[in-house]
């Protein structure tokens, strides 16, 4: 693998772009508890970034960074070849992040319908007057998102329950459709909190299944936060190791898996 | 098999948006409009307006209003009164101060009064939340309602402190004040009450209803999917407001004809509040049922029991009503928080697999 300016090309054959999102020297304190400590590195169009660590060791904190949901203590979140000014959340949203959470996080009074039409709330622009008479801009987006989140549904593979109130669903499913409301944004970056933490084995696979598809249909960049080692090696194009906030290792899974720093981490040799 | 689903396909996302996608909703809502726009009128007496239709209609449109601020976008507020109280106070300015106005278009204007300053007082909603943000907008409540009393301009500075509804006509016809028939009067209500029902179906089913849902469900995770949550929050507000100002102006123009400040207190944010809960918080059909049962109760209480021989002096009756709400509450508030609204989805639900349970 060669790892130039202009990107590169993996090993089955998927065409690598250029940095979409950089981190610089990201630090984040919470009063005297340092979670990141001056960590730097780089997402690159079309590709499948992981970062992994051990419990605590500030990926999720890392993920809220860029997100816009934790504003960094020092350093600088570059977007698309510009530094990101101190944003909301939401702005960030509506430039192209989508998410999903550790803990997940629907919207539990809601159907899966509306709960992935609620992705598609960064593209609805009618006003409120149209809204009222359901008439117009409104009527219009209303069918034309529904398309697209009825695509969505369909590539999730989760018709069945589109009806169905999110709060009946079992945790797998919910999983799911989290995953449907993030994609439904047709976002630049995907960002998956341990999209797979707490599945069976079955879900697991068919997780990482629809994770390779999207990247691979949708060419969605995708950053990931997980547990599982072996799902990670074969998931990701490059990973970034992180403990006790610091960056400990960053490049292609056999790189790391063979990185002493990152063997220590995950044996749990005392610091 | 009074409601079969089977053979009704939907062949686009349109036809499945509909408000009523299943034909015997349809149906069952031509009846219930039929009944209230020609056989009610047509044989209701003026005993059954006063007591009944008329003010089960404005308690519905004041519970819708804050249906869609506490119900859809998750902002508890007990100061549901007071801004009934700011749209019948700028209806009774307007009137008064612009006599050639319409008076429809006084009722309607004056909801614009009590959304703006619903946004004031909505303001803190961006910093607090719950049991805070419900303390909040019982400052509200107490603030106006002081307001209404100190300020003699808003009543004209006349002698009683209470605003009296003049005399008021609309293409030659009295629609308020002394002169006023009842049944135009209901008229004017069921007029305005289903104009803002439609256009509360049609913000909610939306995007702006997902927006507030979003809000009420998961405050931070519908930021970061892109919602701004001040927008979302001070457009409940408003919206929510401007509901239960033209609700209060109704009240007071279309129903009571006079009132006083204390009309506005507390009890009467209970009220409406009750009917909410009862009814279903996030329902639109709840505010009409909880209406109905909060406001028919009482009536219902004092006339079958002397229709059957049984006699209860009016104490007993007010005993027994206070008694069956309160239950009523409880039990809402336990068993089913989402009311009778969705008890009715649970028949619906039996009644579309009947009778084949599985
Ligand atoms: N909002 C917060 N306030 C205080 N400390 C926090 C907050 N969020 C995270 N932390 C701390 O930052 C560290 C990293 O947490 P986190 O990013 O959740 O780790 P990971 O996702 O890798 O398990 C932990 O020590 C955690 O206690
Ligand atoms: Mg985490």
């Amino acid at each position: 693998m060669t790892d130039q300016a202009e990107g590169y090309t993996t090993a089955d054959g998927r065409k690598i772009g250029g940095v979409v999102m950089e981190m610089k020297n990201i630090t984040l304190r919470f009063g005297g508890v340092v979670a990141i400590h001056n960590i730097s590195f780089d997402i690159r169009e079309g590709e499948i970034r992981a970062i992994i660590g051990p419990n605590g060791a500030g990926k999720s904190s890392m993920l809220n960074v860029i997100s816009g949901f934790y504003t960094p203590s020092e350093g600088e979140v570059w977007y698309k070849g510009a530094k990101r000014p101190p944003m909301k959340p939401y702005e960030v949203a509506r430039q192209g992040v989508a998410r999903t959470f550790q803990n997940i996080a629907l919207f539990e009074g809601m159907s899966v319908l509306d709960n992935v039409m609620t992705g598609r709330l960064t593209h609805m622009k009618a006003g409120i007057l149209p809204q009222m008479i359901w008439k117009g801009r409104a009527e219009a987006e209303e069918t034309e998102n529904r398309i697209i989140a009825e695509r969505v549904i369909d590539f999730l593979e989760i018709q069945h329950i589109r009806k169905t109130p999110v709060a009946r669903l079992p945790y797998g499913l919910k999983k799911r459709v989290e995953l449907a409301r993030a994609l439904a944004a047709e976002p630049t970056i995907l960002l998956l909190d341990e999209p797979m933490a707490g599945m069976n084995v079955e879900e697991k696979e068919d997780m990482c299944r629809f994770i390779l598809d999207v990247n691979d249909e949708f060419g969605t960049t995708i950053a990931l936060i997980e547990h599982d080692m072996g799902v990670v090696m074969d998931l990701s194009d490059r990973v970034v190791v992180m403990d006790y906030g610091k960056k400990i290792g960053d490049g292609s899974p056999d790189e790391v898996r063979n990185n002493q720093d990152v063997i220590d981490a995950y044996l749990g040799v005392q610091h | 098999m009074l409601y079969r689903t089977a053979g009704q396909y939907k062949t686009s996302y349109a036809s499945d948006q509909a408000v009523f996608p299943v034909r015997q909703d349809a149906i069952l809502l031509g009846i219930i409009l039929l009944l209230a726009w020609v056989i009610f009128p047509l044989t209701a007496s003026e005993f059954t307006f006063q007591t009944l239709l008329i003010p089960i209609l404005i308690y519905s449109l004041a519970a819708l209003g804050l249906n869609v601020l506490t119900g859809y976008a998750g902002q508890l507020s007990l100061g549901t009164a007071a801004f009934m109280g700011v749209g019948a106070y700028a209806c009774y300015k307007m009137v008064t101060l612009m006599p050639w106005l319409n008076p429809l278009v006084a009722i309607l204007l004056s909801g614009a009064f009590s959304a703006g300053i619903g946004v004031a007082f909505g303001i803190p909603s961006l910093r607090i939340k719950g049991f805070y943000l419900a303390i909040a907008t019982l400052a509200a409540q107490f603030f106006l309602v002081w307001l209404f009393e100190k300020w003699g301009w808003l009543y004209n500075y006349n002698s009683s402190g209470a605003i009296q509804v003049p005399n008021l006509t609309m293409f030659g016809v009295y629609v308020a004040g002394p002169q006023a028939s009842t049944i135009v009067q209901y008229y004017v209500v069921l007029v305005v009450v289903s104009l803002l029902t439609w256009v509360t179906i049609n913000l909610t089913r939306g995007t702006l209803g997902r927006t507030w849902k979003a809000t009420r469900d998961m405050d931070f995770a519908a930021e970061l999917i892109g919602i701004n949550l001040m927008r979302s929050k001070l457009t409940a507000f408003a919206i929510s407001s401007y509901i239960v100002g033209v609700a209060g102006a109704l009240f007071v123009f279309m129903w009571r004809g006079a009132a006083e400040p204390n009309l506005f207190d507390i009890p009467l944010s209970f009220r409406i509040l009750f009917i909410a809960i009862i009814g279903g918080l996030g329902s639109i059909m709840g505010n009409y049922l909880g209406a109905i049962l909060i406001v028919g109760l009482p009536v219902m209480l004092n006339t079958v029991p002397e229709a059957l021989g049984i006699h209860i002096d009016s104490a007993t009756v007010e005993h027994l009503n206070i008694m069956i709400v309160g239950s009523l509450i409880i039990f809402f508030l336990i068993i089913e928080p989402h009311g009778l609204a969705r008890l009715w989805a649970l028949i619906r639900e039996k009644l579309v697999i009947w009778p084949f349970p599985h």
